[in-house]
């Protein structure tokens, strides 16, 4: 039911865990649609230097999530924030229909980071 | 790669000499079993001595047996059958709230028909309180209908008692016996019910097949109306060869079941004791005793169910889980809700289901491999790091 890239993700995920001294940390999700999304960014000169994820979730979850981290890396904020659950879903070769909704937060959450991130710095 | 099946309360695999029972009804015999001459005699003659069998397995009447396409089918045509049978009497049904959807559904359904269901609450090891049923029943309530064992937990609940709170109080009680048939025994007149409902496919039959016990005296509207195929209960040409198989499969349940039983709970019992020694916080989910044999529901905190099933099918190994993403629902298991689990366990559930197909090698396979995979998935999710 997943295509190949989205198994690939799955299992060899990229960039998992946290960055240290974050810029900014976005999480979004909630246990009781089964997804919680933790996705912490560095940025430097308003460009995404480094970024991890850790994420609780179905194989569609956990496959968006690695799958947004080497989408970003290296952009800059406009780019990143050009970045939709949309693209995710398309750079993965799609995802079943039933997860486009419940697993496709990826890039909310790599949003809500950016956020976060302007927050900090008085943006 | 190694194949291996745990998800027997699924589906099981046509038994060999069941498919042997078959054949003939799917290549030289092609007879109507309602015609009368030669072609039609040898498929009425596998239709009854099918019925005699699976009679044997209900202890019933061969007159008590309805065949049916499936367990839902048989759901169906026990709730609304005996619903509309009954409806100048009353319109309250009571129910669980782990039922499978074949039930829930069927109930949620008859709601726009002005019935009303009360759908009782379970307890964290998934038993009912038969004080709380005696309370829910009311002059208007026609119809209990409460599983024998539950499919994702494998808890046995005690179909007996309702029985006989059912019989005194008058209301005609209804139990879905599909995870049951050909596990533990189903003793129509010991359980003391007057619907019960089984399915070929789980107990190594053809799939679309299924019967439905109806006790004698008991008043049922048909579903599929048709001609006078079982007693003008269920209209459309038998299904012979499925029919056959499922004779065969019950003949094979009951000459096999104790023996089946006693190494089955041994494998389970191996994998939950072995998983819970080798892996922190799990959970076994259902009562201690009161469970099938051949079920085990774990919950792996801190991960979700369905991304261990991904993992565990890398490694040639099929479970399932009653968790979101796998059913295609946005839900948790209903159950594991129900029985107070939290919606992280729910999510995190595994069940592993086995039959007879499986060894001690098996079961040591999973028990090897499964740490490395919830600790990779553990060191993936943002609640691991909040609780260490």
């Amino acid at each position: 039911m997943y295509s190949e890239k989205v198994m690939d993700h799955f299992s060899n995920p990229r960039n998992v865990g946290e960055v240290e001294n974050a810029s900014g940390v976005g999480t979004v999700g909630n246990p009781a649609c089964g997804d919680i999304m933790k996705l912490s960014i560095k940025v430097e000169n308003d460009v995404i230097q480094d970024v991890k994820f850790k994420t609780f979730g179905c194989g569609a979850a956990i496959a968006t999530s690695s799958m947004v981290t080497e989408l970003v890396k290296g952009k800059t904020l406009d780019e990143a924030e050009r970045i939709s659950n949309a693209t995710v879903a398309e750079a993965l070769d799609g995802l079943p229909p039933v997860k486009m909704h419940c697993s496709n937060l990826a890039a909310d959450a790599l949003h809500a980071a950016i956020e976060d991130f302007k927050k900090k710095a008085g943006k | 790669m190694k194949k291996i099946y745990f998800d027997h309360n699924a589906t099981t695999p046509v038994d060999p000499e069941v498919l042997d029972a078959m054949l003939p009804f799917l290549k030289e015999e092609f007879g109507n079993p309602s015609s009368i001459h030669w072609a039609g005699r040898n498929s009425r003659k596998a239709i009854e001595e099918g019925r005699d069998k699976v009679c044997r397995l209900l202890n019933c009447a061969n007159l008590e047996l309805i065949f049916t396409s499936s367990g839902t089918e048989g759901d169906n045509h026990a709730i609304k059958g005996v619903a509309y049978a009954k409806k100048e009497k009353g319109n309250h049904i009571i129910t669980t709230k782990v039922e499978h959807p074949a039930v829930l559904n069927t109930c949620k359904h008859l709601a726009k028909d002005g019935f009303e269901t009360t759908y009782l609450d379970v307890d964290s090891d998934g038993m009912i309180d038969l004080e709380v049923l005696k309370a829910a029943i009311t002059p208007k309530t026609i119809l209990i209908s409460i599983m024998y064992a539950n499919n994702e937990t494998g808890v046995i609940l005690p179909i007996k008692e309702i029985g006989d709170i059912a019989k005194a109080r008058d209301v005609t009680f209804h139990t879905d016996a599909v995870q049951a048939a050909g596990k533990i025994p189903l003793d129509a007149q010991k359980l003391n019910v007057d619907l019960l409902t089984i399915s070929g496919h789980k107990l190594y039959g053809p799939k679309g097949t299924g019967a439905l016990f109806a006790k004698r005296g008991v008043r049922l509207v048909p579903l599929i109306h048709g001609g006078h195929h079982d007693r003008n209960r269920r209209g459309g040409t038998e299904n012979v060869a499925g029919i056959a198989g499922l004779g065969k499969a019950a003949e094979i349940a009951m000459r096999d079941m104790e023996k089946e039983s006693a190494q089955l709970s041994t494998l389970r019992n191996r994998i939950e004791k072995g998983l819970a020694e080798k892996i922190p916080h799990i959970k076994v989910n259902g009562h201690a005793d009161k469970r099938l044999p051949n079920t085990a529901n774990i919950s792996f905190e801190f991960v979700e169910g369905e991304s261990l099933l991904l993992n565990l099918d890398m490694k040639g190994i099929a479970a399932s889980s009653g968790s979101a993403c796998t059913s295609g629902s946005l839900e948790p298991s209903h159950v594991l809700l129900a029985m107070g689990l939290t919606h992280e366990m729910s999510h995190g559930s595994v069940r592993f289901s086995l039959g007879k197909s499986n060894t001690a090698g098996d079961v040591e396979y999973l028990i090897e491999i499964m740490p490395a995979i919830v600790e990779r998935m553990r060191s993936m999710s943002p609640l691991y790091a909040g609780a260490k």
